[in-house]
């Protein structure tokens, strides 16, 4: 990506509740740019004494979307720029954007092998912008989400996620929820670990790319276990999104 | 595993390159964690974008192998607005 990289003014389009503590920001862009699935924003607030905060939020909207963009972002308790998000921003505000950024972790189907997408909390973001794309363009790449969640109150993109994996295209979506679990739930109920990952690489083997994303401990456990189950350090894409909100 | 006398592997602050990838891309004018450097300490070859990036606080970013932990590139954005680069860590850094 060559472009120029410059702040431009955005402005809010619709805001769509995913759980109590994430929301789906709609954007338009005067100067939109078509990003690649896995690339975030940066968004810059100023306050009237000229103080400034930014942070950077994934983004959750396949390519297609001309002029416009999702950013899904989870409301941190300490978050300077979430809270805003959440709690101030109302459709036809504007904000300060930068992007689209990133080429490291990206997939554009280039590679027609099977892949392999493990999320944690609000790290699912960039890897639905891949479900998507993936789903978009009709890909047949074998496609496998480990997606890890406290509770099914917590999973974002549930819905689409369910609809999305019963299309019989290749795509499978296996949940795990650490803390709290629906009556009858029979799926994981635990943090990823090498033999989760193990059993979920299953068929597909070690040929897999990866793609980890999420709180810092769950992309560190995940990369470890996936490089201890034999698949090469350069197999596996991580964005460690820090402490885990909470 | 690795060489991390320091322990930071295990910190949950610990972030990557993809957390200052709008920075890189401003300092070097491309976008740069897609792009192929070589550590001058251990010798690993990597995509930047697997350089930890520890502390973000400050005017100052400092990107570390994750092979060896040592320093492979340091950036601080002066007052002027300008950026003071030190990639002496790095054996090479193509783009």
């Amino acid at each position: 990506m060559n472009h120029v990289l410059g702040w431009q003014v955005a402005t809010l389009k619709a805001i769509k509740e995913e759980t109590p503590n994430v929301k789906t920001f709609s954007l338009t862009l005067e100067n939109w740019i078509q990003h690649r699935p896995g690339q975030h924003y940066d968004i810059r607030l100023t306050a009237p004494d000229g103080y400034q905060a930014q942070r950077s939020y994934s983004i959750a909207s396949e390519p297609e979307r001309s002029g416009e963009i999702d950013l899904t972002v989870e409301r941190l308790e300490e978050g300077e720029v979430s809270s805003y998000l959440h709690d101030v921003l109302v459709p036809g505000d504007q904000i300060e954007v930068r992007g689209p950024i990133g080429g490291y972790f990206v997939w554009d189907g280039s590679s027609a092998g099977p892949l392999l997408l493990v999320a944690g909390g609000s790290g699912i973001v960039p890897l639905m912008a891949i479900v998507r794309y993936r789903a978009r363009v009709g890909s047949r790449a074998p496609c496998t989400l480990l997606y890890s969640s406290r509770t099914s109150a917590d999973i974002i993109y549930g819905a689409e996620l369910n609809e999305l994996a019963a299309r019989d295209d290749g795509l499978r979506v296996i949940h795990t929820l650490t803390r709290e679990q629906p009556p009858g739930w029979t799926g994981y109920t635990r943090r990823i670990d090498a033999t989760m990952l193990g059993e979920v690489l299953g068929a597909t083997g070690n040929q897999a790319t990866v793609f980890v994303c999420g709180p810092t401990p769950l992309v560190e456990a995940a990369a470890t276990g996936l490089v201890g189950l034999g698949l090469a350090p350069s197999q596996v894409r991580t964005e460690r999104f820090g402490p885990s909100g909470g | 595993m690795t060489d991390d006398p320091l322990g930071m592997t295990d910190d949950p602050l610990t972030l990557d390159a993809n957390a200052v990838a709008g920075m890189l891309h401003e300092v070097f004018g491309t976008e740069m964690t897609a792009q192929a450097s070589q550590c001058a300490h251990c010798g690993n070859r990597a995509l930047l974008g697997t350089l930890r990036v520890y502390d973000m606080d400050g005017p100052g970013v400092v990107l570390r192998c994750s092979t060896c932990t040592e320093i492979v590139i340091r950036l601080v954005r002066r007052p002027d607005g300008s950026f003071l680069v030190d990639a002496r860590g790095a054996a090479y850094i193509r783009f």
